[in-house]
């Protein structure tokens, strides 16, 4: 009986021993699958923040004025505003339902790194969200008469800007994920740092049709990009860490 | 502003921590085996509890050895949940200290967490995947390293030919029984399960008491929490009341 308990055990050990470090790209492609298929499944949700997206934009027309001119100088800002609207729609279940489930708790107990988790999440919900946002905003150019110079750099400025906007959102929904209401406190929280994005993304496009060179807001957008990659998960991580004893 | 502040301080110190995680992993080995059966797997040293400022538990002094299966105790709320969401690690607030293999659990918390599963209250189980993508996901969590394969898993707790039916479409206990499905493939040697048997029939209970009794026999440790009798023999109690261990009669 002893022998026997003795050889389990060092097996356990053994088993143990052939993975002692967590397989982070394992671990990632995982969570990134299984939020994906989440969100296919959950096409409703998904349509939600485009439908608005697109109702807004249609409704400027028939509220403030038909004229092109007019159009033309709101454009950018609009499309740009209602982006950062309809992603701040989307962000409130990005944890939500994780947290309901019981995963939440099981991500913080796995060996693997949560930051890494829950980037696979965040780039999950930027393609959800954030990049069909980027892909149909060309059309509602069209439809607010948005000049042919300002197409390019509205395209470039959404994919750089919505990859932060997702990213910096995060923090807030984290944040708020234990709270039954936490709507109200999430904008609160995000939309100041939503500010920098939304200056430099309308800058841009502005930029463009006035005809000056947009590298350079492109380039501070990057870094915004670039910076929020780094930091903002690890500031989930700890969020998520607070809010799941709340 | 000061909570933006608050914010990207709170992210510097975070990074710092994933930092040294990531390099503590590089570093990361194994120790003795003979350390391991001499000593206790889990200790417990003077743990303290309290929620809402109330205290829920104090002073509990335990040792949880390799084969042990350890049953914890009390009524409603006096702290059951609280006491396993603090042995996984998921709760910090507690006083005292738990020791896995001699060690600090904050110190070996990657090695911990290699040789932990805990089925909580909540299943962790998403309705909107089948049985099969969600054991999936807990797989890929593992390392993709585990006994059994998924199939095998759910065949185990009963649930073939459900294993691609949507997760919403099956009754409680099904739905437990995907959370339980882990148990079957998990490498983990310390299981933490809060009320397993929740919504479980009889046949199942029997089944997972059967399941238990292996793997405390093989060297692991089971801690769970119940208000059902359990059947099997050589089951140590816990009482969370006064936090003493309650003798067989």
């Amino acid at each position: 009986m002893s022998e026997s308990f003795e050889n389990s055990a060092s097996d356990q050990i053994n088993r143990s021993e052939a993975t002692p470090v967590p397989e982070v790209g394992l671990g990632f492609v995982a969570t990134f699958k299984r939020d994906f298929v989440v969100a296919f499944r959950h096409r409703g949700e998904m349509a939600n923040p485009l439908m608005f997206f697109l109702m807004v934009i249609t409704m400027v027309p028939l509220g403030i004025s038909p004229e092109p001119v007019v159009l033309a100088s709101l454009a950018p800002g609009m499309i740009w505003v209602v982006a950062l609207l309809a992603t701040l729609l989307s962000l409130d279940g990005l944890f939500r339902g994780d947290y309901e489930d019981g995963s939440l708790e099981q991500m913080l107990i796995t060996p693997q790194p949560l930051y890494f988790q829950v980037l696979a999440k965040i780039c999950v919900h930027w393609m959800v969200t954030g990049l069909p946002l980027t892909i149909m905003a060309p059309l509602l150019g069209v439809m607010l008469h948005l000049p042919a110079e300002g197409f390019v750099p509205l395209c470039l400025s959404l994919l750089l800007g919505t990859v932060s906007l997702s990213l910096i959102g995060a923090i807030g929904a984290a944040l708020t994920v234990a709270l039954r209401k936490g709507g109200l406190l999430l904008s609160l929280i995000t939309m100041p740092l939503y500010v920098p994005v939304l200056i430099f993304g309308t800058s841009a496009v502005s930029s463009a049709i006035d005809g000056f060179p947009f590298a350079g807001q492109l380039a501070v957008l990057g870094a915004f990009q670039a910076m929020a990659l780094i930091l903002a998960p690890l500031a989930v991580v700890g969020a998520l860490r607070i809010s799941i004893n709340g | 502003m000061a909570a933006d502040t608050a914010i990207i301080a709170a992210a510097g110190a975070e990074y710092c921590a994933e930092m040294f995680f990531c390099m503590r992993l590089a570093q990361y080995e194994w120790i003795e085996a003979g350390t391991l059966l001499s000593q206790p797997l889990l200790e417990l040293q003077n743990l303290a509890c309290e929620r809402d400022e109330r205290v829920l538990f104090s002073g509990l002094n335990l040792a949880v050895n390799a084969g042990d299966i350890l049953q914890v105790e009390g009524p409603n709320g006096s702290g059951k949940t609280t006491l396993l969401r603090t042995l996984t690690g998921i709760s910090p607030d507690y006083s005292g200290e738990i020791l896995w293999q001699g060690q600090p659990l904050s110190r070996v918390k990657v090695e911990y967490c290699n040789q932990l599963l805990y089925v909580g209250h909540l299943p962790g189980i998403k309705k909107a995947l089948s049985p099969r993508e969600n054991l999936g996901w807990y797989a890929g969590m593992n390392n993709g390293h585990q006994r059994a394969t998924v199939e095998q898993a759910l065949e185990e707790v009963g649930l073939f030919g459900y294993e691609d039916t949507p997760c919403y479409h099956l009754s409680a206990g099904q739905m437990r029984r995907v959370a339980l499905a882990r148990l079957f493939f998990t490498p983990a040697r310390l299981w933490i399960l809060d009320e397993p048997f929740t919504a479980i029939d009889v046949q199942g209970v029997e089944n997972l008491q059967k399941l238990m009794l292996e793997h405390a026999a093989g060297g692991g440790a089971v801690i769970l929490t119940t208000h059902q009798p359990m059947s099997i023999e050589g089951v140590r109690r816990v009482n969370l009341l006064d936090c003493r261990e309650v003798a067989d009669v």
